[in-house]
């Protein structure tokens, strides 16, 4: 992974059992793609659902922020504030504003699945994208539009 | 155009943003956006792009700072279209 990228996950503010960030594969000024492969025993297995563990539908979602919204919204900020650059924590703040997403096939324990964001606007502090997800076999597990923002 | 054109206009974009319990007949020129209309800041900025599209104007970073009410969209857009 790029330096960069390693630190923007390394910065990120969220940590076990709540990070849904493996790897950083792509960041542009238009697109963002990033992975994470859910472990087996992720603790949300165990309710959902009994004897039949299946990734929920809003940790997909929250996945899909991270990588699609948040590790996105530090990359495009790096280059107004160096603090990411550096390896320092950002001077800002994230919230997840709106999304709508559609689902189309189950995660299921130990599956990998890499997240696709594109841009569709970043301004005044908020960034909307188009962001999806696909599973190892390329197959779409969901996709939607999701923004949030950023405040200082 | 008069500010009374420009709020004609601008009352269904707001509209579209208005949480349930507030009601159309609230936008005024005093109210506060955010305030008073309870739109958040997240829809603020789509009334915003919305405005830019319907007036075919583009707020800078300034233009966000100085808009709280009906009143100062109303300004900034009498302002650009000239």
């Amino acid at each position: 992974m790029k330096q960069e990228f390693k630190n923007i996950r390394k910065l990120l503010p969220y940590s076990k059992p709540f990070l849904f960030v493996d790897t950083l594969i792509s960041m542009s000024e238009s697109n963002a793609e990033g992975s994470y492969t859910f472990l087996k025993d992720e603790y949300f297995y165990a309710g959902h659902f009994i004897d039949n563990p299946v990734t929920p539908g809003v940790i997909l979602t929250e996945c899909m922020a991270q990588i699609g919204l948040v590790c996105f919204g530090m990359f495009l900020l790096s280059n107004e504030s160096s603090a990411v650059k550096n390896n320092m924590p950002p001077n800002y703040k994230m919230a997840l504003t709106n999304h709508a997403i559609d689902f189309y096939l189950p995660v299921f324990p130990g599956e990998r699945v890499r997240v696709v964001s594109e841009k569709e606007y970043f301004r005044f502090n908020k960034l909307k994208c188009k962001v999806k997800m696909l599973n190892e076999k390329n197959e779409l597990v969901c996709k939607g539009v999701m923004s949030g923002m950023i405040s200082k | 155009m008069t500010s009374e054109e420009i709020l004609t206009k601008l009352i269904p974009i707001i509209a579209i943003y208005l949480p349930e319990d507030v009601q159309v007949s609230a936008i005024e020129q005093e109210s506060n956006l955010t305030g008073e209309l309870n739109i958040n800041s997240a829809h603020l900025v789509d009334v915003v792009l919305d405005v830019e599209d319907a007036f075919d104007i583009e707020f800078a970073n300034e233009d966000m700072e100085a808009l709280h009410t009906v009143k100062d969209a109303i300004e900034i857009i009498q302002k650009k279209i000239k």
